[in-house]
């Protein structure tokens, strides 16, 4: 080979089998020592100029990355179940008749509401006090809501008028369900002093 | 007769297969001592004696150092009785001080966290004070600071294991940080800008803090996850950051002098 400059001396790719690079116009490499040995001529050398070996380097580096990447993708996937076993946030509770004019049923208060009939309207008042986050007591003698922690009081409707909790307790999203029963929806929620409760959602026709 | 004992177990093929220098009589030997050896060779094989005057330093770091060693030999005893499991994790703190020989075990934790803590930001305090953050020690510093969230991050993690109402709402509220996550988190600046069709992409049901608790409140899979961030993740990304801060020290010219 006539000096050939060093950007475009050929480079054999793929290289044979074993990894014996021949030293210019010296040993054979093992594929013509086969080639040889069964009588044939041996398989011309695939030639690789530097630039196309290059290319196929940055092809390759470019695949693993990318695979790496994915790789990486699928870890954060795996950090989010698919199945969640917590409690169910919808659920349903009874006819909406069974809720009398001006009562507070408690039998979901372990679900965090109370249902109350109130104002004409059937609305889920959430159990968590706007204080500080206590749970508090549902006085039917004092119609009241009472927070044992430090005195919250509010009216029937969740509205506070006595002790150090800044606003009304919220309200959960109702509807009537399929099935006739009022179904509450903790997902949404709404705050009276915001003015985001006149919406239908937050409160159904007793 | 203690001596002939020393030179013969000094030329037994045992030792001499561990420890490749003669006894540490020479300047030489004792680099040997530090260079050869893999614990050691971490540290500075010289240093300057008013570098290490304990007025300057305070041995902070060596106290958080040692501290972490306490927390990581108490964890792994710990671990042989606490199951991070939400039916059983506080019955297995309370029998780890009333059903265990030394139920002092926990509050060794408890008390080596709390001392860590302080032991690290004295620590900063003084490389602040000192200007030992100063180059060529910048690139350390910032591993330090790195350091230092970790080891807030296992104070944090750990918080959560006894698993009693302090846990439960200190973990609610510290993680309710992660919804304001920017885009990530669902109640975060640019949450709302990804939606398809009126539909929240980012909700509570998908948010980073989802992926933190695995699940949308602190519940039996939170639990499990900030037992496995506290006794595996952060430890190990702890350790491997140590190991370079220590030898950062010894390439930066060793604990800094005073000026």
């Amino acid at each position: 080979m006539a000096d050939p400059t060093v950007k475009d001396r050929p480079v054999q790719w793929p290289s044979p089998w074993p990894y014996d690079f021949p030293v210019e116009g010296t040993a054979a490499s093992a594929p013509d020592k086969v080639a040889r040995v069964a009588g044939v001529e041996p398989a011309p050398p695939v030639q690789m100029t530097r630039r196309s070996a290059f290319g196929a380097a940055f092809l390759g580096w470019g695949a693993f990355l990318t695979a790496v990447g994915v790789g990486k993708l699928g870890l954060v996937r795996f950090l989010f179940p698919n199945v969640s076993f917590e409690e169910p946030q919808e659920f349903p509770t009874a006819p909406p008749e069974s809720f009398s004019r001006d009562t507070v049923d408690e039998t979901w208060k372990k679900n965090g509401v109370w249902i109350a009939n109130v104002e004409g309207s059937i609305i889920a008042i959430s159990t968590v006090c706007t204080h500080l986050g206590c749970t508090p007591n549902w006085l039917p003698s004092e119609s009241k809501f009472k927070c044992p922690c430090h005195g919250s009081g509010y009216y029937m409707n969740g509205v506070n008028f006595e002790g150090p909790t800044p606003r009304p307790l919220e309200r959960f999203r109702v509807y009537i369900g399929d099935d006739g029963k009022l179904w509450v929806d903790k997902n949404m929620k709404c705050q009276v002093e915001q003015g985001t409760c006149g919406d239908r959602k937050f409160g159904i026709p007793a | 007769m203690i001596k002939q004992a020393g030179d013969w177990l000094r030329g037994t093929q045992v030792w001499k297969s561990i420890f490749r220098h003669g006894p540490p009589t020479t300047a030489r030997n004792r680099t040997m001592v530090m260079l050869s050896n893999v614990f050691l060779h971490l540290h500075p094989v010289r240093a300057r004696a008013s570098g290490i005057r304990l007025s300057f330093t305070w041995c902070m770091g060596g106290l958080t150092f040692f501290l972490f060693l306490v927390e990581a030999v108490t964890g792994i005893l710990l671990m042989f009785y606490y199951r991070p499991v939400a039916a059983s994790a506080y019955m297995d703190i309370m029998a780890l001080r009333e059903d265990v020989p030394l139920g002092i075990m926990r509050e060794i934790h408890r008390w080596g966290a709390h001392a860590m803590v302080i032991t690290v930001w004295l620590h900063m305090f003084r490389v602040f004070m000192t200007g030992s953050y100063k180059p060529p020690r910048e690139f350390n510093w910032g591993i330090g600071v790195v350091l230092l969230v970790l080891t807030l991050l296992l104070s944090f993690t750990g918080y959560l294991l006894p698993w009693d109402q302090l846990a439960v709402w200190a973990i609610t509220v510290g993680t309710n940080m992660a919804r304001a996550h920017p885009v990530v988190g669902y109640e975060g600046p640019g949450a709302n800008l990804l939606q398809v069709n009126g539909i929240a992409l980012v909700h509570s049901g998908d948010d980073i803090r989802y992926a933190l608790l695995g699940g949308r409140f602190v519940g039996e899979a939170t639990l499990l996850r900030f037992y496995v961030l506290h006794c595996i993740a952060v430890p190990v990304m702890a350790m491997v950051l140590m190991a370079v801060h220590f030898w950062r020290v010894r390439k930066d010219g060793g604990i800094s002098g005073p000026l």
